[in-house]
């Protein structure tokens, strides 16, 4: 399965950096999000679109992860790019495959 | 306050309407704009039927000033929000109606001439002349020297070692002007460059009269004021995913009211009647929309925390926010420097049917071996094949997920960042070759040119900016 059946995004940028808000549709999935989708996992996924680290928050009472990274292509406003700002990227990272023994570990 | 409208719109966030001296138990603003270019009816629908105290109306992006501030070296009467004009000609009429005070940065580069252009406006329309202030001190241009060794946050560099022509600085103000304004009585305040959440804070901050030391009223009331600056993201746009998430009427999107209490908790909602939609989860994903650490949120008021929000959907597009916690302010104040960064040529053609991604590299690669023959080299160029790779042609790995081959209606874009406008011209000349020289059956050729105005940051102590509030004729500092 993918991400996008459990999960929702939005993509905002500040300057050079992109954040991506991955919210759980229902909050019980939060630990299973929390678990599978890391910040190793979601910048080998993105491979050299990204420039650096990828950083993760976690926010449980939202049920919510956001991941924080430059881009490799620059931000906004010195970027030939035409999604200049990112804002795409959500979607992509929404087909993620989840892998069903993830699923099954986590008691869902 | 007016009542509200006896047609089908009914206030639905707040159940108890507020009688017309009030005590201020709550304060109710709704989000009028959270673009430049945004839809102006859900904000006219605000003023009618929302029985509003203030309306805000956030229209400057982080390039905008400085794209103003070249438009005000031509024009010293210009530099103001390209449609201002044509929003107050809406809005000023419903004003007259409903006591709404008005809070905008559509001042851009230029807030005083906004401010006059408004009164202008009004007094040509034969409508009373609003109390308006103008807030200044943003623009910080004038002492762009001293900041020669700042760092700029998006290279890590000294500034001096920026290349190009600098064009504005704006620090980003907080809502302590904005609030000043609103006490000397003020019914519409334009500004320049202020941190958008602050111009929610502002009157949230008048209006109940916390301290400034207040961290933990600040900090939630910048979690409302972020909530509501990009408007309608807030109930239903930017959210439609069919099949995953559906939004209803997407084309009359309502946009958001906040009914805020003294504790800074706020129950938001929209006019009835309105599409879109507001829940939990619209709540969320605007709640960290442009967030980095949730617990860190810079402002020049505080330093915000997100991480201990509590949602509570109420169903019927009213939902709770609660919690959100804040402290002290870091004293320093993020300052965009607007630069002129060369030019940038594009052309686009299309390719059809079986070998169409072939056609499509092969005039690519023509244009590329043009440009290093006429000795034209850019300082940087993309080749995007619209179709299979426009979005991530920098990842291998994004392009092999692609079937590329099966694409049979492609565009290639050619875009190229050089020195001069001559140069950028030759882009898109180079481009409309390949009709008789490129690949077999390339189509619809277009291509254009646009200066470049790029953006840096750097980070100044506030006690180097100097808000002014300039009223009828007056000049208050605040600090």
């Amino acid at each position: 399965m993918q991400l996008r059946e459990i999960a929702h995004a939005r993509t905002g940028d500040k300057g050079n950096l992109v954040n991506i808000a991955l919210i759980a549709y229902d909050p019980a999935k939060f630990e299973l999000l929390r678990r599978v989708v890391s910040a190793r996992r979601v910048h080998e996924w993105f491979g050299s679109l990204v420039a650096g680290e990828v950083v993760r928050y976690e926010l449980p009472r939202l049920g919510a992860l956001n991941f924080v990274f430059a881009r490799a292509t620059g931000g906004v406003t010195n970027s030939l790019v035409l999604d200049g700002h990112g804002k795409s990227l959500g979607f992509l990272l929404l087909d993620m495959p989840v892998d069903d023994t993830s699923m099954r570990h986590a008691g869902t | 306050m007016s009542a509200p409208g006896g047609d089908d719109y009914r206030y639905v966030a707040n159940h108890n309407p507020m009688p017309a001296n009030k005590a201020m138990n709550t304060v109710r603003i709704g989000a009028g704009a959270g673009y430049a270019g945004d839809r102006i009816e859900p904000a006219l629908d605000l003023v009618e039927h929302g029985t509003l105290d203030y309306l805000v109306f956030e229209c400057l992006a982080e390039r905008t000033i400085a794209l103003a501030q070249r438009a005000r070296m031509r024009d010293p009467d210009a530099g103001y929000d390209a449609l201002l004009v044509p929003r107050m000609q809406r809005l000023l009429p419903l004003l007259a109606r409903h006591p709404v005070k008005v809070i905008s940065n559509m001042g851009a580069a230029n807030p005083l001439a906004a401010v006059a252009r408004i009164r202008e406006l009004a007094s040509t329309s034969g409508l009373a002349v609003p109390r308006i202030a103008a807030i200044t001190g943003d623009d910080v241009f004038d002492r762009i020297a001293e900041y020669a060794e700042a760092t700029v946050l998006e290279t890590g560099e000294p500034l001096r070692k920026l290349k190009g022509t600098l064009i504005s600085a704006n620090a980003y103000l907080g809502a302590r002007p904005i609030a000043a304004a609103l006490a000397a009585g003020a019914e519409m305040i334009i500004t320049g460059r202020v941190a958008d959440p602050s111009l929610f804070v502002a009157p949230l901050m008048h209006e109940f009269g916390h301290a400034w030391s207040d961290f933990t009223f600040l900090g939630r009331a910048t979690v409302t004021g972020h909530l509501l600056e990009c408007a309608g993201q807030l109930t239903g746009g930017y959210f439609a995913d069919p099949g995953c998430k559906a939004v209803p009427d997407p084309w009359n999107i309502g946009f958001p009211i906040a009914t805020v209490a003294a504790d800074g908790a706020a129950q938001f909602g929209k006019l009835a009647g309105t599409g879109g939609l507001l829940t939990a989860a619209t709540v969320k994903e605007q709640l960290l929309y442009e967030i980095h650490d949730p617990s860190r949120y810079l402002t020049p008021d505080v330093v915000a925390d997100f991480s201990s929000v509590e949602i509570i959907d109420h169903g019927g597009d009213r939902v709770e926010v609660s919690g959100g916690d804040g402290s002290p302010k870091s004293g320093r104040l993020k300052v965009s420097i607007g630069y002129l960064d060369g030019f940038a040529g594009h052309g686009e053609i299309s390719y059809a049917g079986t070998g169409a991604v072939d056609r499509a590299r092969l005039a690519a690669e023509i244009i590329t071996h043009r440009l290093r023959t006429i000795g034209l080299l850019p300082r940087a160029m993309r080749c995007d094949v619209i179709g299979v790779n426009s979005l991530f042609a920098d990842s291998k790995s994004w392009s092999d997920n692609y079937a590329a081959t099966q694409c049979r209606d492609v565009r290639l874009r050619i875009a190229a960042h050089v020195d001069t406008r001559e140069q950028a011209e030759l882009i898109g000349r180079e481009v409309e070759a390949l009709y008789t020289n490129g690949p077999a059956g390339g189509g619809g050729v277009t291509a254009g040119v646009s200066e470049r105005v790029s953006i840096a940051s750097i980070l100044i102590p506030e006690s180097d900016v100097n808000p002014q509030v300039i009223g009828e004729g007056e000049h208050h500092a605040t600090t």
